[in-house]
Order: structure tokens, then C-alpha cells, then sequence
């Protein structure tokens, strides 16, 4: 190990304890809320500069690992920072700042006076903390706290403001990922029983002693923690339940990365602990191809834009599980590459979503139209992440499919053949799905939106009164549905010619879920205003009227997923490194043990 | 060297019940569940450490009749991780009870909506789609509402206040 590298691995526990530091200064500054702005961004850039530092290590001269406290290998916490963990951590860490400065344009912290949204910023680094144990975790048993670090504050993210429907998906999201972290628990139980340790690189190498057929009872008891939090298809369902109804940055942290940590983890398992196994490499691919078929089918179902974009989430997992699945170098550093490109698309499209209900007023396909007109930027801003989403060449998207493709027609089974044409035709759903949205929200002109006849004979009364007329707009939405909740109150949304949805009330948008924070300034006269432009900013022209911190934040993302097809060829031969590694399994695990000869010379 | 044989067996009835548990609507056994469950887990770990043994405090006893340590230091890991989530999960239940005076999860309003929709055909109530948009204005504030639910609500929420 050169002495450069070892300065360097001073640097491992960085990413994870800078941001945990971070929590607890910002949690005492609660009350300043630019210095606590100012300290979250500061600390997600420098973590970000150290993955790239580390990364730009990995790839050079291999993993390097750390040994917290100095405790010889087997018996202390290991980090180790492969070309994997650190393609991930800089991928992860990237999209987390830019989703953070993405929160602080839209204001969410703030938003509502009556809810402790002071919490954000700490809980939000707490989170990226979180992700990166994950990823650096050399050990089973830090992996695990890793997830529960990330998940405990997922559970606070998800359900910030504790509105019914957040509180009804968040019981959902906690039950779930509780049950998924005692599955794992029980896996790690069943390894220490079987090997008697609990670090990677030794259980790889005692596993091998360990009868099939109890390797095989750990191998599936650990995919099935880790394909719940990842989101394989049978275990996928809590999924699209519980990330529409967060606030628009929340859901596109988690969609970019939650699950793809539940990917990383079966990465390691797969590769690292259980190479080999036909069994369950079957198992993944098949449950691959039924992530992507399911998914793809439920987007395709959905209304709300959200909840397409949570669909085509669960389905293009699948297409990370059938390179997982593939087990040769090729179809691995296919999956690494996919994994990369979908938690910069995934978060992208999210934080588009956000700046769509800003516009629209809402997020659903069959009440929105005329974006395009209404904010041509935005229409841009959607259009490049959803085709590259689609696979589209020569977006990322298509390189990452296309090098999956040619990983299973190398493999040339039956399975893998079916599993091509699967991924083939998922693309095609997907780019249905995000077609209609397209075409639906973006191209419809305003007028042609479906409406009922109600609000329009309600205009000029609303306009004058506002109140009266609002309890028979809801009596309408409800449905008369015993135990519905209410979809709303004092709102009421109208079309105009030219413009997408109208929000007409000011004190309609006081408490929504999301909003903007020049929304509080909307007249207070129920001057109707024109939705298409933010409410309070009549005079302003569209396109100068999205919000600028927010949109700048969407557009440095999408210009990260445009930089992936463009460094597609690097990035590529970084993933194909990585997925060497993987594979040969050596360097990886002798990295670990030099760490234990050094650290007792050291001594 | 007879306890893995009790252990485990308790583990099986304590994974029995918390599933049983974990199923019903209510939530609170639902937390329940989750506390069974967890505590049969923690076992496991506990069984999975090997057989049992003196205290492992050095000096107390001789190094080879001490039970494995690792595994109590991690189920107090988890035991404080699975204390957390409980008390997380514990504030949830308290405020949908709050909200909505249920304790029952109540079906998803967009899996209904979506279902209802098929069902009638594209797009004829649309008006009930958009429940997780950023009009859902009603969720936010409890006071605000005033529809079908509201008056139950607001009674049972006096009641509610006079028994806190």
C-alpha cells in the first residue's frame, strides 16, 4: 500500500462521520436557519470531493480499507472503499446535495409553521450518513446498522408534517422495512452460527466450508432482507404505497437512493459471499423479469405522476437484478452502470414532478395540461431525464440497457434470452408511461382537460365569497366513500384557456403538501390566480417564475445524467473494473487481510 | 447445552405469534407484532452465539468457558435500534388515532381511485385522483375540514381532549 493511499484511507470514515457531526450542529442551530443551511451544503460538498478522491484511489490501486479503532482485522469494524463502494458513494452523494439545495429552494423545512420541520437538515445528513456506512461497511453487522441509521431516518423524512396520508403510508413504510431489517437480522444470526464471523471478506472465505444446503438457507434468508429494501418484485408492493406522498425532494432522495443501497447490498452478497449459486442466480432472474413486467404494467395503470414514476422505479430494479442475476463480468458491470444512471435519473425526474405540482397545481395526468406552452423550461426539464428514463439512444439509459442486453445474449440460456426480451419490452412500457404523461400534461392543450361541470358554474361565486361553495366541491370529491379522507378543503381548482390548473384561494395553499415559498404571498382577496404562474408573481412572466434555486437544482441534475452518457465510456470502464473486482472477489478480500498484518506491525 | 433446544422452540412460538400479529388490521398488535418479533430475533442471535457460559468479564472466569460476547453486544444493538422504531412506530399509531380516531389502516385512497377508474372507465372521476398532490390541503390542518367525517371527528377529538 503507497503511502498516498493510506493518507487517503484516513479519509473512509469521512463521508460518514462528517455528515453525522453535521446533524448534531445543525439539530443545535435549529433556530438559525441559514447557518444550518449553509453548514448541510458545505458538508454534503465536502463529502462529495472525498468520494471523488476515493474513488479516483479505488480505481487506481485497488480497495483500500480501514480498520476503525485499529483492531486487527477479524475482530474490529472494517471500511472498505472498493471501485464499487466508491462509484456509489460519489453517484449517492452527488444527488443527495443536489436534491438538498433542491429542499432549500422549495423551503421545505420552513414551510409550516405548526410542524417541527426544523428537523430536516439534521435528519436529511443523518441519511446520507446512513447510505454511506452502508456502502463503506466491511462488515455484515455495520451493514445493518448502516440500514437502520438510513431507515430511521427515512421513517422521520417520509412522514415530516405528519399529514393523514403521510402518517397512513409512513405506518406502511415502518412496518415493512421493520420486518425487512429483522429478516436481516435473522440472516446475520444464521451467518455468525454458520462461520462465526461477521466480517465480509473472512465470511466469503469460510463460507465456502459450509454445507450447500445451509448456504443456501443464509444466501436466500439475506436476499430476502435485501430484496424487500431493494424492491424485487414480490416484495416491492410497500413501494409505490409510501414515496408519492412525500414531499417532492424527500421522495427523490429516497427513490434515488434507498433502494439502490437493497441493490448494493445483493451486489455484495451475490459476488463477495455466494458465488455460484445457480439456485438462486434462477431465482433473481426470474424475479427480475417480474419486477420489470409488474412494474412497468402498474406505471402504465397510474394517474398521478408520482405514482408512475414509483412504478417505473420497482421496474427498472429489475433490470439491476438481471445483471446481478447474469453473474459474469459483463452482466455485473452492466448493473453497476444501470445502478449509477437510475439513482441520477430517478431523483431527477422526482425533483421534476416537484417543480410540475408547482406549475400545474397538481400531479396528476388527467388534471394537468398545457405545460408545455405554460413553461417551455420545464417541459425540457422533464423531457430529457424521461426519455433518457425510456432508453433512448444515446442517453445513458440506453448504454446501460444496451450493455445488460449484450450481457445476457453473451450468457445465451433460455432464461437470460427471455430475460432480453423482457428488458426489451419494459423499455417500451416505460417509455409509454412516461410518454402519456408526456402527452397528457405537457402537449394537452389546457382546455381539452376533462372537468366536471361544477367548478365553472362556481367561478364568479368563488371569486366573490369563496366560502360557501367549498363543502359541495368536496362533497363531490369525496365521493360519499365512508372513511375517505378528505382530499382537501378551500380549494378549488378551475382551467383557464392557455394556463393549466387555477388555484384560486390564498389560505388554499397555506398548508399543502407542497408548495412554493412565494405562495404565502398570493392574494388574500380570492383573486383567482393564475396557475402556470406562482401565485402573488401575476405580473411575472412563466418562465422566470420557477422557482430559481429549485430549477437550477433540477437542471445540475439533469446535467448529470447527460454527463453519464457523455463520460459513458469512462464511467463504463469504471464499472467493468469494479465488476472485475467483483468477480475475482481477491482483491477485495485481500486488501482486508494486508489491513491485518499492517495494523499489528503498526503496533 | 439443553437451552438451544428452549430457545429455539420459544424463538418458533415468538415468530408464530408476532406473524399472527403482524397480519391483523389493528395497529397497535400490529406494534405488537413487530415487539414479538423482534425479541424472538434477538433470541436467535443470542442461540446463534453458541452455547452457553460463564459471564465474559475477563478475569471472572477462564476464557474458554465464557459465552460468546459478540452476540450480546450486537441484540443490545439491536435491542435499542428495535426500541427506537417501537417508539417511532408508537407516535405514528398515536397520530393516525388522532387524525382519524381509527386504528385500523385504512385502505390506500389512490389504489381505490385507480381501481374505481378502471373499473368505470378512463377518466370520468378525476376529481378523485389527485390525493397525494398538493391539494390535499385538508390533511395539514384537522380545524380546516368540514366535510362528511368532520362533525364525528370534531366530537370524538373533544372527547379526545377531555380524556388527555
Amino acid at each position: 500500500m503507497n503511502p498516498g493511499s493510506s493518507l487517503l484511507a484516513t479519509l473512509i470514515p469521512l463521508p460518514v462521520l462528517l455528515p453525522l457531526l453535521g446533524a448534531g450542529l445543525t439539530l443545535v442551530l435549529s433556530r438559525r436557519p441559514m447557518l444550518q443551511r449553509a453548514i448541510s451544503v458545505a458538508v454534503l460538498t465536502v463529502v462529495v470531493v472525498i468520494a471523488a478522491l476515493l474513488l479516483v484511489t479505488a480505481v487506481q490501486s485497488g480497495p483500500v480499507v480501514i480498520t476503525v479503532g485499529s483492531w486487527p482485522v477479524p475482530l474490529g469494524i472494517t471500511l472498505v472503499v472498493d471501485p464499487l463502494s466508491a462509484l456509489m458513494l460519489l453517484t449517492s452523494m452527488s444527488v443527495t446535495l443536489a436534491v438538498l439545495v433542491y429542499a432549500i429552494g422549495q423551503g421545505v423545512y420552513d414551510r409550516d409553521e405548526a410542524t417541527p420541520i426544523t428537523i430536516f437538515h439534521p435528519t436529511y445528513l443523518v441519511l446520507a450518513a446512513g447510505v454511506a456506512n452502508a456502502f463503506l461497511s466491511g462488515d455484515l453487522f455495520n451493514l445493518y446498522v448502516g440500514f437502520e441509521v438510513l431507515l430511521m431516518a427515512s421513517y422521520v423524512l417520509l412522514t415530516l408534517g405528519g399529514s393523514r396520508s403521510r402518517v397512513r403510508a409512513g405506518i406502511t413504510y415502518v412496518v415493512v422495512n421493520v420486518v425487512s431489517s429483522l429478516v436481516f437480522l435473522v440472516g446475520i444470526a444464521l451467518v455468525y452460527a454458520a462461520v462465526g464471523t461477521l466480517n465480509l471478506a473472512q465470511i466469503s472465505t469460510r463460507m465456502e466450508q459450509v454445507p450447500p444446503g445451509t448456504a443456501l438457507a443464509i444466501h436466500l434468508v439475506l436476499l430476502t432482507a435485501f430484496g424487500i429494501k431493494a424492491a424485487v418484485f414480490p416484495l416491492s408492493a410497500w413501494l409505490p404505497d409510501s414515496y408519492p406522498t412525500a414531499a417532492a425532494p424527500v421522495t427523490a432522495v429516497f427513490a434515488g437512493l434507498l433502494t439502490k443501497v437493497g441493490v448494493y447490498s445483493i451486489i455484495r452478497t451475490e459476488t463477495l459471499l455466494f458465488p455460484d449459486s445457480e439456485v438462486t442466480q434462477t431465482v433473481l432472474l426470474v424475479a427480475a423479469g417480474m419486477t420489470m413486467l409488474v412494474g412497468a404494467l402498474g406505471a402504465i395503470a397510474q394517474a398521478d405522476i408520482k405514482r408512475i414514476l414509483s412504478f417505473t422505479l420497482v421496474s427498472h430494479i429489475g433490470y439491476m437484478i438481471f445483471g446481478i442475476a447474469l453473474a459474469t463480468p459483463l452482466g455485473v458491470a452492466g448493473a453497476v452502470f444501470y445502478v449509477v444512471h437510475h439513482i441520477t435519473v430517478q431523483a431527477t425526474l422526482f425533483c421534476v414532478v416537484g417543480l410540475i405540482e408547482g406549475v400545474g397545481g397538481s400531479t396528476s395526468v388527467t388534471r394537468l395540461g398545457g405545460l408545455a406552452k405554460a413553461s417551455p423550461l420545464l417541459a425540457l426539464l422533464w423531457f430529457i431525464p424521461a426519455v433518457n428514463l425510456g432508453g433512448i439512444p444515446p442517453l445513458s439509459g440506453f448504454v446501460g440497457k444496451l450493455g445488460l442486453v449484450q450481457a445476457g445474449v453473451v450468457d445465451g440460456s433460455v432464461l437470460a434470452w427471455t430475460l432480453v426480451v423482457v428488458s426489451v419490452l419494459t423499455s417500451l412500457l416505460t417509455l409509454y408511461a412516461v410518454t402519456k404523461v408526456w402527452v397528457l400534461a405537457f402537449w394537452r392543450p389546457a382546455d381539452q382537460i376533462p372537468v366536471s361541470e361544477e367548478p365553472d358554474q362556481d367561478e364568479d361565486e368563488e371569486a366573490d365569497e369563496g366560502e360557501e361553495d367549498v363543502p359541495d366541491d368536496r362533497e363531490r370529491t369525496t365521493g360519499g366513500l365512508p372513511g375517505a379522507p378528505t382530499p382537501r378543503s378551500g380549494v378549488l381548482t378551475q382551467v383557464r384557456p392557455g394556463t393549466a390548473r387555477t388555484i384560486a384561494r390564498a389560505d388554499a395553499n397555506s398548508g399543502a403538501e407542497v408548495d412554493w415559498p412565494v405562495a404565502r404571498l398570493a392574494p388574500t382577496d380570492g383573486t383567482p390566480a393564475l396557475s402556470g404562474r406562482f401565485l402573488g408573481a401575476a405580473g411575472d412572466t412563466v418562465s422566470s417564475s420557477l422557482p430559481r434555486v429549485m430549477t437550477a437544482a433540477t437542471a445540475a441534475l439533469v446535467v448529470l445524467g447527460l454527463s453519464l452518457t457523455v463520460a459513458a465510456g469512462p464511467l463504463y470502464a469504471v464499472a467493468a473494473q469494479a465488476s472485475d473486482d467483483l468477480v475475482a472477489r481477491t482483491p477485495y478480500i485481500q486488501a482486508v487481510f494486508a489491513q491485518t498484518v499492517d495494523d499489528r506491525v503498526a503496533r | 447445552m439443553s437451552s438451544p433446544i428452549v430457545l429455539l422452540a420459544l424463538v418458533g412460538v415468538l415468530y408464530t405469534a408476532g406473524v399472527y400479529l403482524l397480519l391483523e388490521r389493528s395497529l397497535t398488535r400490529v406494534l405488537l407484532g413487530v415487539l414479538v418479533l423482534g425479541n424472538a430475533t434477538n433470541v436467535l442471535v443470542i442461540v446463534a452465539g453458541g452455547p452457553t457460559g460463564a459471564a465474559p468479564l475477563v478475569g471472572r472466569a477462564p476464557e474458554e468457558t465464557m459465552s460468546d460476547a459478540l452476540v450480546q453486544a450486537l441484540v443490545l444493538t439491536a435491542i435499542v435500534i428495535t426500541l427506537g422504531v417501537s417508539a417511532f412506530l408508537l407516535a405514528l399509531i398515536h397520530r393516525a388515532w388522532t387524525l382519524d380516531r381509527e386504528d385500523d389502516l385504512t385502505e390506500d385512497t389512490e389504489d381505490r381511485s385507480v381501481r374505481r377508474r378502471l373499473a368505470r372507465g378512463e377518466q370520468e372521476d378525476e376529481e378523485e385522483l389527485d390525493t397525494t398532490g398538493c391539494e390535499n390541503v385538508g390533511d395539514t390542518d384537522p380545524e380546516d375540514t368540514e366535510t362528511g367525517p368532520d362533525p364525528v371527528r370534531a366530537a370524538a377529538g373533544a372527547t379526545g381532549e377531555d380524556v388527555r
